[in-house]
């Protein structure tokens, strides 16, 4: 097991966190302020995945049709939020969650209806190639920029919700609502904005994630499960929790997939590390979850004192 | 019966309850009193186990109290009401009271016996609800009762577990004249029966009703006695009855 | 009680209706229905009377039916050893995920469950032994003896018709006891039941692995059913379609699992056999996007019809 390869890895593990962030900061701002189940946020990573490979192919360049995905993507969010969602923020959780759910499925058909199950989005050329960090260690460009991009959203969310106006009505209202809607502060735009915010961070993961994984609709789904893992163990409603937890997640869950079967082969015989092996590596950040929640049910920074 | 020793809870940046030592005597009516804010309801939820405290020990009927768990406190004798109305407002009137009977009589873990073939539980019930004064209410649906009569109904559900001791928090929270002189009347009734803990801010049901009365301010506990001695204390009066003592 | 006798009686009659024109797979497809009734039943114990927001009630219908899969696979054929192997493997598993999961509340508990379902998925999805992600085929269906024979569509149906009707009538005796009061009890005010001394999270994981055992048990005669199963059984998204079931059909009313299964399956299999030709004409593939309309029913009746179908129908007769 060399040293590079694990750093390797990481790295990684560090860029899919990162992606895991972005995904888990809108999430976990909806559920502390609004204190709304939204299973749908990983549709809008779809989307945005999707919009990003029909601006890329229309405009020819990689940066132009990511970055026109984003206010796009948040476009469709916060109509998503006026028409729909809005009815939801006063109902209790399981018709949030059924609502919710039935909004993946109506958003996947139209998906499917507009642009087939899947769309491509490539690489862009210039980043395809590998980049040298140290001697002996060489690392995918591509990649390297996702961790790049995925640090300058942090940077500025961080900035955003800590230093502006704005941030800080944010941060009131997910610790306390009530108190939020006392001052006087108008809810309901607040509410469309961080929910566009959402939306607008779920298409940068979305399009930056889409030349490594497959454009394919039912790719929200997947992606969703983990950025709950992320909040539970960051803590709803906490921003730095939710970086925390991804980055956490991240790594664990990329180290857990390269080297458990590898532990295991060490330790049992092929027939069980090759069984059993892959089964645990998947099942880690769970397990993660589970004893984080056992010795604290309210997550590592509960936004909520 | 029921002993605090150094009882103390704190917030993020508040100290709730600090170093209480208090001691409720068998068979008596104990009132706690104190301004808004005084800790009085954070105390009551410190002995009912609903609050964990941070530091001292509560012991009751002699045992060490302090780690139970709510229900086990129930299932020793120690119960409660709550200053905010917590019934179970689409029961009716008796089968809240059945429930709260049910709770104390033998394991709920029964699958194939219907509730309804328990006679037992709806005479016991129908009993309290005698006692609490809503035997003409025993089925209505709890949440289109009066103030008073849910009031009345938070207490009953406490009573019905047949405790030793009952903490009741404000049960006259919210009640016009007639309806507090009922309830005064209830817990003279109930008194000869059951410890009381009350906790309460009207002073006229307080002088009647208690033995001895103990005042909390800002936390701390400032005086412990009987009611006359506690009228008379200058620091009492100073902080907390002013003018609302009648001469 | 008179009403659900008289369904069962025409439960009871339809399979000879059926036989009588010589159409069996109506049969077939109805005992899959009623399978998936008794899970509904089980998530409604759980969601519509005991208020458990639980996202990953897939993953003791899948237990079920892999447990009961892998007796058959492994030659153990018989449904006396089968079944209660796979109502055991869900009820263990139902433990140990509510030992864990009733610790929270609220949000938390919705995604622990759904988090630890999608667990279980990944390790079947890993059990290449068991056939992984590709799923498992049965060479044949459970035996029960008794002269009965499973591979029968019409014995089968009956016999999962026979678990149907002991679940109701289970949750009807259930709901009726002790622990039914305390079940809803809990739902209604969980601080104040406590407050009365009752151990509120001893009921809440009894109702859960309860509830999870009979699911145990629909994934068993589903594997049977359909001689197949795969890890998607237990993904989160059978979760929620069981969710839906429960909701649409009622929950909280004796027959709302049974009612939202007939309902959402019944719409699937019209909307993708039968061809609406206005419909067709405007949107050619529109029945390989059924979806779509499940999902706009599902949404229509959460915004609209809370209470479900079963609830509009209590309402009418005046409830």
């Amino acid at each position: 097991m060399s040293w590079i390869l694990i750093l390797e890895q990481t790295l990684n593990g560090l860029q899919f966190g990162l992606m895991l962030f972005l995904l888990a900061a809108g999430l976990t701002l909806v559920f502390g302020i609004m204190d709304m189940i939204n299973l749908a946020h990983g549709s809008l990573y779809m989307l945005g995945a999707f919009i990003a490979s029909t601006l890329v192919q229309a405009t020819g360049s990689f940066v132009a049709g990511v970055l026109l995905a984003i206010p796009a993507t948040a476009i469709l969010g916060m109509a998503l939020e006026i028409s729909v969602l809005r009815t939801l923020y006063a109902r209790d959780h399981l018709s949030q969650v059924l609502a919710t759910f039935a909004l993946i499925l109506i958003i996947n058909e139209l998906t499917r209806l507009a642009w087939g199950s899947d769309a491509a989005l490539p690489m862009p050329q210039a980043l395809s190639g590998p980049v040298e960090l140290l001697p002996g260690l060489r690392y995918p460009a591509y990649r390297l920029v996702i961790i790049a991009v995925g640090i300058l959203v942090a940077l500025l969310l961080f900035i955003l919700v800590a230093k502006t106006r704005v941030g800080m009505l944010v941060r009131a209202g997910a610790s306390n609502r009530e108190m939020a809607l006392a001052m006087g502060v108008d809810i309901k735009t607040l509410f469309t904005l961080v929910f566009g915010a959402g939306a607008a961070l779920c298409a940068v993961a979305g399009a930056m994630l889409a030349p490594l994984f497959a454009v394919q609709v039912g790719m929200g789904e997947n992606i969703l499960i983990l950025a709950f893992v992320v909040i539970v163990i960051g803590g709803i409603g906490s921003i730095r929790g939710a970086l925390v937890g991804a980055v956490l997640v991240g790594i664990v869950d990329t180290i857990g997939r390269a080297f458990l079967p590898i532990v295991f082969g060490i330790f049992f015989q092929p027939r069980v590390a090759s069984a059993a092996g892959p089964a645990i590596a998947s099942v880690t950040i769970y397990l993660l979850m589970a004893v984080v929640l056992f010795f604290r049910p309210q997550g590592l920074f509960p936004a909520r004192g | 019966m029921l002993e605090l020793r150094r009882v103390s809870k704190r917030f993020v940046g508040v100290v709730a309850t600090d170093d209480v030592t208090l001691e409720v005597k068998s068979g008596e009516v104990h009132a706690l009193i104190g301004p808004n804010g005084a800790g009085k309801t954070t105390l009551i939820s410190q002995i009912s186990g609903t609050l964990p405290s941070d530091r001292g020990e509560i012991r009751f009927d002699g045992r060490d109290i302090t780690h139970a768990r709510p229900h086990e406190r129930v299932r020793l004798g120690l119960a409660r009401s709550y200053q905010v109305t917590s019934i179970f407002k689409r029961f009716t009137v008796l089968d809240n009271l059945a429930l709260a009977v049910q709770a104390r009589s033998g394991s709920s873990f029964s699958f194939w016996r219907p509730v309804a073939a328990e006679g037992g539980l709806f005479d016991e019930a129908r009993s309290v609800a005698g006692e609490i004064g809503l035997s003409q209410k025993l089925s209505s649906i709890a949440a289109t009762l009066a103030h008073g009569e849910q009031r009345a109904l938070e207490v009953g559900l406490a009573l019905a577990t047949r405790p030793k001791l009952v903490l009741l928090d404000e049960p006259l929270a919210g009640m016009g004249p007639e309806e507090a002189q009922r309830m005064i009347a209830l817990i003279d009734r109930v008194r000869s029966r059951v410890t009381v803990l009350l906790v309460e801010h009207d002073m006229d049901a307080v002088f009647r009703l208690a033995n001895r009365i103990s005042v909390l301010v800002d936390g701390r506990l400032i005086a412990s006695g009987a009611p006359e001695t506690i009228k008379a204390d200058e620091q009492v009066r100073k902080a907390y009855l002013g003018d609302e003592v009648a001469a | 009680m008179k009403r659900s006798i008289a369904v069962f009686v025409v439960l009871l009659g339809f399979p000879l209706v059926m036989s009588a024109i010589d159409n069996l797979f109506y049969v077939s497809f109805a005992s899959r229905v009623i399978i998936y009734a008794i899970a509904a039943t089980s998530l409604n114990l759980v969601l519509g009377y005991g208020g458990m927001i639980s996202f990953g009630h897939a993953a003791f219908v899948g237990a079920g039916a892999y447990a009961a899969s892998i007796c058959i696979a492994e030659g153990v054929t018989s449904a006396w050893l089968g079944w209660p192997a796979a109502i055991a493997a869900s009820a263990l598993a139902a433990w140990l995920i509510g030992a864990v999961s009733l610790r929270t509340r609220g949000v938390y508990f919705i995604m622990i469950t759904l988090a630890f379902a999608q667990m279980a998925f990944y390790l079947v999805n890993s059990m290449k032994a068991y056939g992984g992600d590709e799923g498992l085929t049965l060479p044949q269906r459970a035996e029960l003896g008794l002269g009965l024979d499973l591979g029968n569509e019409v014995v089968f149906y009956y016999v999962v018709l026979f678990f149907l009707a002991l679940s109701l009538y289970g949750l009807h005796r259930v709901m009726q006891s002790r622990f039914g009061r305390v079940v809803i009890a809990i739902r209604e005010n969980e601080a104040r039941a406590e407050a009365i001394g009752l151990p509120v999270q001893r009921y809440q994981l009894a109702c859960f692995v309860i509830a999870g055992a009979v699911a145990g048990l629909a994934g068993a005669l589903l594997a049977s059913h359909g001689k197949y199963v795969n890890p998607n059984v237990l993904h989160w998204v059978q979760s929620g379609t069981l969710m839906i079931m429960v909701i649409l059909g009622g929950v909280g009313q004796l027959w709302g699992g049974a009612i939202g299964a007939f309902v959402l399956l019944g719409l699937e299999h019209v909307i993708s056999d039968y061809p609406i030709p206005w419909l067709a004409a405007v949107a050619p593939n529109y029945q390989q996007h059924a979806n779509l309309g499940v999902g706009l029913v599902m949404l229509a009746i959460v915004l609209f019809a809370p209470h479900g179908v079963a609830g509009l129908l209590s309402r009418r007769r005046g409830a």
